[in-house]
């Protein structure tokens, strides 16, 4: 919907500018008086700017070893946050690794929400045996815990960036599924969708006007929880060796490289984990955020 | 009741039927033949072949598959690639470690996660609160191996209080519970049951609270009920939740537990799959999965027997 | 869409009835435990009436008598499990019948939660432009009538119409969901316990509104309710259900005055009276309802009735035409001289033709 929402129905034309701004504008009004909530998105902004930004923030070339400079200390001359066991910068391999660290938390995400949505919207909407039939397939995949899953996935594809992200997509279309379709069969049985249904709409039309906007805003709460778990789970992959493959910087993968070098220079190679962990919390806080805003606005 | 439980058990029997056909059809998916990991790439074709026939390779899958399942339903998960020896020995084994593991590590993260939440749903907006919400973020958004990684830092390195790696020189075979075999067991639990607590409290936090603005409790008080036995009350509501949640943590726990235990080499499953993965032993790595997925299966389904036992509201048609 | 506002094509012409319900049933399975599959709900059990044109007609019974699963049935929101409905004259879903979506432009409904009745996520202009939009209207025009439509139920379209429903108050949502309704222009409303979650003050005012705009438009009413002195207010014809059946239908002063069923009387003395002559001391119905599944053969009220005899407990009285009053139907053995009943009236007293009413 349109910031200034008019009378006509979303997708329609903007008839007159008023001064609504819609749901996600009173989300947004709302989570902005949050002041933790509104740290972590600063902070988020801050990763994700020098992730993207890092060819051309970063002091040095990722790539580049050297083995005299291995292991130095943090603060050591030109290298702030000392070096890795191949001799190159550690604040560059980081902001370098923040850009596939990232990328695998939120492209599995963002994956498993649209397909699991759609998914989900469908059974939920439909009902009956079509519905069952769905759910008690997904059923099979809660019987996996999601690292064994994703883990399991993983081995069987063979290490690899695409392949870790599909792992993850897999591991998460079933719970987004989940959640979809609780929402949806909820808000089905609600008096103004059968209101929607006596006014001779066909299922598109409702779905698309009446559910599908009553039913984003729990999924994406959901939704958003996962993005640390992802984040997690696929430096986790690579940690293991099945993700991402060296010498790229990945924060899973840097902190599996380095894992030998703690007898000499512990600290270094707690700093990779030690971003996996800072993003994560940044991500939680703020999704928790969103959600007391949703809920506080009614 | 009876029938409750009969269904649940029908129920699950399905689900277990899947989970063995995705375990099987999991190291099929591998592009490339299971037989690189036996022979040689440059083994004569009837090596090959007969490798082949030995294991089984060259009948359909649908057929591999049956007869897996009859094997393993018998208790025979075959034999391991890389040792030799029969899968469902060393499976078992392993299994008691990280059952060992996994339950210390739930045993702690659930205890300290009640009390911390307890705590923090009584006196909501205090400082025990905010430490509560904050170590359950912690909780939630750490990735255990970094904390691993972590404590071995401090307690291993620096400190040198407690050994950084394995489950002592005997092996886990020989285990006992003395502090010379336990101090194996201490880092690798303690980062373990930070996933349970951070979930923990926050459940119980939330319930808690959210029990105490409940008017049956203004009501208790207002009957002249002390607080030991408000409190009882709000346990017992409380506890059919966080016994699920619990339950399946341990689940949780005993599937995922490969990060942890690759960080301290512990001898347990996920160290076994670590193992199987890059060995691409087909057979150890699909009986490991099928015992960690068939626990998984039997826990939800106690989970699921005993809820409605504690909560009668509960019985789910 | 036809735009215009008040084109009703009468096709049946004045004596037609808009609407004819034809021994409805509807039962829902019970979801048993393992064994007791097979057990239904009786619902809707036979349901069989008329409602003429520009009528009210109340129904009335206790929680669980099936007048809202009715309403559902006549609005099409579920199917019966057997019987049929004619709207005008035409059969509803026939094959030379009227298209489904062409009924909902006749038929609307108002439901009981006003709150949950609105999409929280759309304004109150939206929500009333969504209903024509659907039947082709511009969103031009579609604003235009929703604008005309809130004024006319009372509130001012500048300071109403961007609003969401939360900011509203339960009888500005009401009004709300009526203007929603008459955007479709229909010839009849069903009421589903629309006012009952009103305070009584704001009641009286929406009630007054529903009565102006039946006179203006035209309309048709299905009033139902379980609040005894609105129905009275509002209908011309009144019917009260008990457990999926009909049990007496007729003229409003008939029913309120001169009720012939004993559930019906009981209903009546139970509500309390205003005046202190006549106070109401004993309660008029005693014990609980049977169960709706599977409900035993013969009068379904005969256990709580006062005035029960064999006869009530092994044959389930007809709807039937009361001799002193053609439009009033009960179905009491009471009523019928050749039941068997012990207080029945002869048959020379029922001289008229019985009249059943079923399919």
């Amino acid at each position: 919907m349109p910031a200034s929402a008019s009378l006509a129905l979303p997708g329609a034309a903007p008839l007159r500018a008023t001064d609504s701004p819609g749901y996600w504008g009173t989300v947004w009004a709302q989570l902005r008086r949050d002041p933790v909530a509104m740290a972590a998105a600063a902070l988020l902004l801050l990763l994700v700017l020098a992730a993207l930004l890092a060819p051309w923030l970063a002091p040095a070339d990722p790539y580049k070893a050297s083995m005299i400079k291995r292991l130095l200390p943090m603060g050591s001359p030109g290298h702030w946050l000392g070096t890795d066991e191949l001799g190159r910068d550690m604040l560059t391999r980081l902001m370098f690794g923040g850009r596939l660290s990232l990328l695998m938390g939120v492209v599995p995400v963002a994956a498993a929400f649209v397909i699991g949505t759609s998914i989900g919207l469908f059974a939920g909407y439909v009902g009956g045996r079509v519905n069952m039939l769905i759910m008690r397939t997904l059923d099979i995949f809660y019987a996996f815990p999601s690292v064994l899953l994703a883990v399991a996935i993983a081995g069987a594809l063979g290490p690899g960036l695409s392949n870790s992200l599909l792992a993850l997509t897999l591991v998460f279309v079933p719970q987004v599924v989940r959640v979809a379709e609780s929402v949806t069969t909820q808000v089905r049985s609600l008096d103004y969708v059968e209101a929607a249904r006596m006014s001779g709409a066909g299922a598109f039309a409702i779905i698309r006007v009446h559910v599908l906007g009553n039913v984003l805003g729990p999924i994406f709460v959901y939704a958003s929880g996962l993005l640390s778990v992802s984040m997690i789970l696929a430096s986790g992959l690579s940690f293991l060796g099945l993700g991402v493959k060296p010498p790229e910087p990945e924060w899973g993968l840097m902190l599996n490289t380095l894992r030998s070098a703690i007898y000499l220079n512990p600290w270094i190679a707690a700093l990779p984990g030690a971003m996996i962990f800072i993003t994560s919390v940044a991500f939680n806080v703020l999704a928790d955020g969103v959600r007391s805003a949703m809920e506080l606005r009614t | 009741m009876f029938f409750y439980i009969l269904k649940r058990l029908l129920y699950a029997v399905p689900i277990a039927l899947g989970v063995t056909l995705v375990s099987f059809m999991l190291v099929h998916l591998a592009p490339g033949d299971a037989l690189n990991a036996i022979a040689p790439a440059d083994a004569p074709a009837d090596v090959i072949e007969a490798l082949k026939s030995a294991y089984g390779l060259d009948r359909p899958l649908p057929v591999q598959y049956g007869l897996w399942l009859l094997r393993a339903v018998q208790g025979d998960l075959g034999t391991s690639i890389a040792s030799g020896r029969a899968v469902a020995g060393e499976v078992l084994s392993a299994v008691g470690n990280t059952l060992m593991l996994a339950g210390m590590a739930s045993l702690v993260g659930v205890l300290v996660g009640c009390v911390l939440g307890a705590l923090a749903g009584y006196r909501s907006g205090s400082a025990v609160d905010r430490i509560a919400t904050v170590l359950s973020v912690v909780g939630v958004s750490i990735p255990h191996y970094w904390l691993g990684l972590v404590l071995t830092i401090v307690f291993s390195i620096t400190l040198g209080w407690l050994p950084a790696m394995g489950a002592g020189s005997d092996g886990s075979a020989a285990w006992l519970w003395d502090w010379q075999h336990l101090q194996y067991l201490v880092l690798p639990a303690a980062t373990m049951s930070v996933i349970p607590m951070g979930i923990i409290t926050r459940t119980v936090r939330a319930l808690v609270s959210e029990m105490l603005n409940k008017e049956f409790v203004v009501a208790l008080r207002a009957r002249g009920l002390g607080e030991a036995a408000v409190f009882r009350h709000i346990a017992k509501n409380v506890a059919p939740t966080v016994m699920a949640v619990a339950g399946l943590q341990v689940g949780y726990l005993m599937g995922g537990s490969i990060l942890v235990e690759t960080v301290f080499s512990w001898p347990g499953t996920g160290f076994l799959l670590n193992t199987a993965i890059f060995q691409r032993d087909m057979p150890l790595l699909q009986g490991t999965i099928l015992v960690l997925c068939m626990f998984f299966v039997a826990l939800n389904l106690v989970v699921d027997i005993l809820q409605p036992l504690i909560d009668p509201r509960m019985v789910r048609a | 869409m036809n735009t215009s506002p008040l084109i009703h094509q009468d096709r049946g012409g004045p004596k037609q009835a808009l609407l004819e319900v034809r021994d409805l049933k509807k039962y829902f399975p019970v979801r048993g435990s393992f064994g007791a599959a097979g057990k239904f709900v009786h619902a809707v059990d036979g349901v069989s009436f008329a409602v003429a044109k520009g009528q009210t007609l109340g129904i009335v019974g206790e929680s669980g008598c099936g007048k809202s699963t009715t309403a559902r049935l006549v609005a099409k929101l579920m199917a019966p499990d057997s019987g049929s409905m004619v709207f005008d004259g035409d059969g509803v879903d026939e094959f030379r019948g009227i298209a489904l979506k062409d009924f909902r432009r006749n038929l609307q409904m108002v439901f009981q939660d006003s709150f949950a009745s609105l999409n929280p996520r759309l304004t109150v202009a939206q929500t009333i432009a969504f209903g024509p939009q659907v039947h082709g209207m511009s969103a031009k025009d579609a604003e235009r009538l929703a604008r005309d439509l809130l004024m006319r139920v009372g509130m001012e379209p500048d300071q109403f119409g961007a609003r969401y429903p939360h900011e509203l108050s339960g009888g500005q949502r009401q009004r709300v969901n009526i203007a929603r309704a008459l955007a479709f222009d229909p010839r009849l409303l069903i009421l589903d316990e629309a006012v009952a979650a009103l305070d009584k003050s704001v009641q009286a005012q929406v009630l007054n509104l529903l009565q102006e705009l039946k006179a203006e438009r035209q309309l048709t009413y299905l009033f139902i309710s379980h609040d005894l002195h609105v129905v009275h207010y509002l209908s011309d014809q009144v019917m009260v259900m008990y457990l999926g059946q009909i049990v007496e239908i007729g003229p409003v002063e008939r029913i309120y005055g001169h009720a012939m069923h004993p559930y019906t009387q009981a209903l009546l003395s139970a509500v309390p009276s205003m005046d202190p002559a006549h106070r109401t001391m004993s309660s008029p119905i005693s014990g609980d309802p049977p169960n709706p599944i599977d409900p035993p053969a013969g009068c379904r009220f005969h256990d709580r009735c006062p005035k029960a005899q064999a006869i009530c407990q092994s044959q389930a009285p007809r709807l039937m035409v009361v001799a002193t009053d053609p439009a009033h139907q009960v179905a009491c053995h009471l009523n019928d001289p050749h039941a068997g009943h012990g207080n029945a009236p002869s048959v020379e007293y029922a001289a008229t033709a019985l009249n059943e009413v079923s399919a």
